[in-house]
């Protein structure tokens, strides 16, 4: 009864649609259980407007509560709950069923390349670990202004579209280069670099080039445009490690 | 079970808790410790800006902008912390700058700013550009700035440890020496408690928007701070004043940033009338938040609210060029897409207030100390950012300013706590303290299985909140949802929950955190109860304005001792506390 009371809230947006009945197919783990790795099959009713987020939670709150995944904001902005979908890459709170085939089971899946801990945990450590590689922080020398450092609006935009970068991981594990090679940091690592080399205000640069010229670094990049496509901000993933490839050769942001 | 030994450590690890890291961290060892990753922390969902009277791109000074902070809170700010907050917001911003933040700029180069809800020139007279902002994600940029810096400067995070308790020597109720002495965790990954002793504990864990049903807050903003606090004894300031944000995407609460009305969007009812140019003439679509949300669910109340159930007003950006949204509200605007299917540029968009934030909380001074009582401090204690209730925001908080209270707060409460942590020495800890949150954990996972669900006790209880305590509420209302909070609470004692593992057992962490969310909206319902007049964001229809003479104070919420009776059969007892008022006296609100 309160599981309908909740729906309620989406039937007033705009755009009115029915509600469905839609099964997920979910990869389910726990190292500590004896059942193993299986897909198991969930059938819950939804509405229009609901993500698949919404499903996962129709689940794990009204018929298994051991279903286990991260989710935080609901909105896209907080990066938690990149999973496999489909087969593709994406957050499942930006994710709406209807714009699924409700027809067939929706695969969820966690994110490949990172060891799955429980459900659709997978472990951030070696994620995050690349990341810190890269200097992801501001590195600016010469004596620091009273007021702001200036820079222009064109020098702002030039980074522009890699500030968007949540950290969600959606690109990083859509990589097969990474699903084979744990050791590559990945487009996500290579995303936050550029964020910094291009920066106006930056001066470690050179020594970002200098760790992403390096055998783990942005020449393991196949340009398969996966991490692209998988980037739920939109970011330009594969033109932002083409930029940083190209400063490398160059030696010139 | 373990034990860590820090010289401090950071509850949240938002931005009130990794600024105050990036303090505390150079001086003291520090440990932060969070149920979740930094970067997922709820700041990072804010849009509009950030206020600070650099004056970039017209007059503006730090004294206007302490006078829209004490008005726009309907007089109940401590005039202090105002102060405080609106003079150190210029270092804030240009601190933030120079650790990277990308701000907007002016042609000139400088940090841009533009207009924001209730921040004017020369005390009232007309909007003033104050806020500093990155597009539409300012919070964003902030949360990953401080991350950043938190990185290169190598603090020490515990990340998905989720804190269950605050440790201290004695009961601060009582005990006139009691002192912070650590906190209790319990290890998402594989279920282990941590103990973590420390000199100086800082509370950072964020808001508490999930006691209601429309809310713009994260699944996770579970008040689990402020309701531990109260547990042990600590109390609770103006828990009755809650911000609901006027635009939320109607029907799911995802907010869209007042940025879009300080750019020139505009609210239109369903006969597209620009109602606010008849609640606040002056200031109109950019009036005090609590004002505009009143204003929109009146015009829905009154029958001229849009859409097939009239519930819902527009936020109208379609006179505005695309290139223009698509340069300042690039995310909002594509929230508007995803979730409603709406094309801002031609269509205006559907829009009701949210729950958004938490006006009160863990009571502090300007340093941050954690007070246990209208006066006296608890040594060791701090807290800064929405779990803190200064009291910068008094009945309602003016946009932009909870970024600011988290960088000017967070900081000083950093400071304070490794300056505390370098006069003291590591209290001493009874064996057993972590007792109590291992018999906690162990009746929620050993409970025999119920019908009943922890989820549906949730729902319950934000169906009840949005219906009784939010925009508008009356004695009966509020009643309502002390008994319904009452029966739920009853639930609650029996339910069981169906994840019995040690792992990642988010099953049992959401039941943990059900627990904190009824406590705090007993508190919320009966603090509207009690208050018995309307100011800022608490409006009482059976009491329609200010009381000056019996409420201007704060709400200082206890929780009885055990012989104690409590109000309205709860174990809540309620007291005040001053309000700090330095230059302004209170006058009547008008925009």
């Amino acid at each position: 009864m309160t599981a309908v009371a909740e729906k309620s809230q989406t039937e007033t947006g705009a755009g009115e649609i029915p509600s469905f009945e839609v099964t997920l197919r979910i990869s389910r783990f726990d190292p500590d259980s004896e059942k193993g790795e299986r897909w198991e099959d969930f059938t819950v009713t939804m509405q229009g407007t609901d993500r698949v987020l919404d499903a996962l939670h129709e689940i794990k709150w009204h018929v298994d509560g051991s279903l286990t995944f991260r989710r935080s904001c609901a909105h896209g902005i907080c990066g938690s709950d990149a999973m496999r979908i489909n087969g593709r890459n994406r957050l499942a709170c930006k994710t709406l069923l209807k714009d699924l085939d409700i027809n067939k089971p929706i695969t969820v899946e966690p994110i490949k390349g990172l060891p799955v801990e429980k459900d659709l945990i997978v472990d951030m450590e070696p994620f995050f670990d690349s990341y810190k590689e890269v200097m992801p922080f501001l590195v600016a020398g010469g004596q620091e202004p009273s007021r702001e450092r200036l820079q222009t609006a064109e020098q702002r935009e030039r980074f522009d579209d890699t500030t968007k970068c949540i950290l969600c991981a959606a690109c990083t594990s859509s990589c097969p280069v990474f699903w084979t090679d744990g050791q590559y940091f990945g487009p996500a690592a290579i995303v936050n670099a550029h964020r910094f080399i291009f920066d106006s205000r930056d001066d470690a640069g050179e020594q970002r080039l200098e760790i992403l010229n390096s055998k783990e670094g942005v020449w393991r990049c196949r340009t398969t445009f996966n991490c692209t496509e998988a980037c739920p901000r939109g970011i330009q993933v594969t033109k932002a490690i083409a930029e940083v490839k190209q400063a490398v050769i160059t030696g010139r942001v | 079970m373990q034990t860590h030994n820090y010289d401090v450590v950071i509850v949240g690890a938002g931005g009130a808790g990794m600024r105050a890291a990036l303090e505390s961290s150079k001086h003291a060892r520090t440990a932060v410790v969070t149920k979740l990753y930094p970067t997922r922390s709820h700041t990072g969902a804010a849009q509009g800006g950030m206020c600070a009277a650099l004056a970039n791109v017209e007059d503006d000074n730090w004294e206007w902008h302490t006078y829209d902070t004490v008005k726009g809170g309907d007089y109940l700010v401590d005039q202090d912390a105002a102060e405080v907050m609106a003079k150190e917001a210029i270092d804030a911003v240009l601190d933030l700058e120079k650790m990277g933040l990308p701000f907007n700029r002016t042609p000139e180069g400088k940090i841009d700013q533009r207009r924001f809800g209730g921040h004017t020139r020369d005390h009232g007279e007309a909007p003033v550009r104050r806020s500093c902002y990155a597009a539409d994600r300012t919070g964003h940029m902030i949360l990953q700035t401080l991350y950043q810096n938190c990185v290169k400067q190598d603090v020490e995070f515990f990340n998905e440890y989720y804190v269950l308790d605050v440790l201290m020597t004695g009961d601060p109720r009582s005990d006139e020496g009691v002192r912070a002495s650590g906190v209790v965790t319990y290890e998402l990954a594989t279920g282990e408690i941590h103990i973590f002793r420390a000199k100086s504990v800082v509370f950072a864990s964020g808001g508490f928007g999930k006691i209601f049903k429309t809310t713009s807050n994260a699944h996770t903003l579970t008040g689990d701070g402020p309701a531990m606090a109260f547990r042990r004894g600590i109390p609770l300031e103006d828990m009755e004043f809650f911000q609901f944000h006027p635009t939320g995407l109607a029907g799911l609460g995802i907010l869209l940033s007042e940025a879009a009305r300080g750019e020139g969007g505009i609210l239109r009812n369903n006969e597209m009338e620009r109602f606010m140019e008849r609640y606040a003439p002056t200031l109109k679509d950019l009036a005090p938040r609590d004002v505009v949300a009143r204003a929109m669910a009146n015009e829905v109340r009154e029958g001229r609210g849009a859409g097939p159930k009239k519930d819902y007003v527009y936020l109208d950006l379609t006179h505005l060029e695309p290139s223009h949204i698509d340069a300042k509200l690039p995310d909002i605007t594509e929230f508007a897409r995803t979730y409603l299917g709406v094309e801002p540029y031609t269509d205006p968009i559907p829009v009701f207030p949210t729950a958004h934030y938490g006006m009160g909380g863990i009571p502090t001074n300007i340093r941050g100390e954690v007070l246990r009582n209208a006066t006296d401090v608890i040594p060791g204690l701090y807290a800064a950012g929405e779990t803190a209730c200064v009291s910068v925001h008094g009945g309602n908080r003016l946009g932009t300013n909870s970024l600011l209270d988290i960088n000017v707060f967070g900081r000083r409460a950093g400071i304070a706590a490794a300056e505390h942590a370098d006069e003291v020495d590591l209290p001493e800890l009874p064996e057993g303290l972590e007792t109590p949150t291992v018999e906690l954990l162990q009746r929620l996972r050993d409970r025999p299985a119920t019908e009943d669900r922890i989820a549906d006790i949730r729902i319950a209880l934000q169906v009840t909140m949005d219906a009784n305590v939010q925009v508008f509420r009356t004695d009966e209302t509020c009643r309502k949802a002390l008994a319904d909070i009452k029966d739920l609470k009853k639930r609650y004692e029996t339910v069981a929950i169906q994840d019995k593992g040690k792992r990642y057992n988010l099953d049992l962490m959401e039941a943990v955190e059900l627990g904190f969310l009824l406590d705090l909206a007993e508190i919320v319902a009966l603090g509207a109860l009690e208050r018995k007049e309307s100011r800022g964001g608490h409006f009482r229809e059976d009491f329609e304005t200010r009381d000056d003479v019996n409420f201007l104070s704060h709400t200082m919420a206890y929780r009885t001792l055990p012989d104690e009776e409590g109000l309205e059969g709860t174990t809540i007892r309620m007291g005040t506390k001053p309000v700090v008022i330095t230059r302004y006296e209170p006058k009547e609100r008008t925009f």
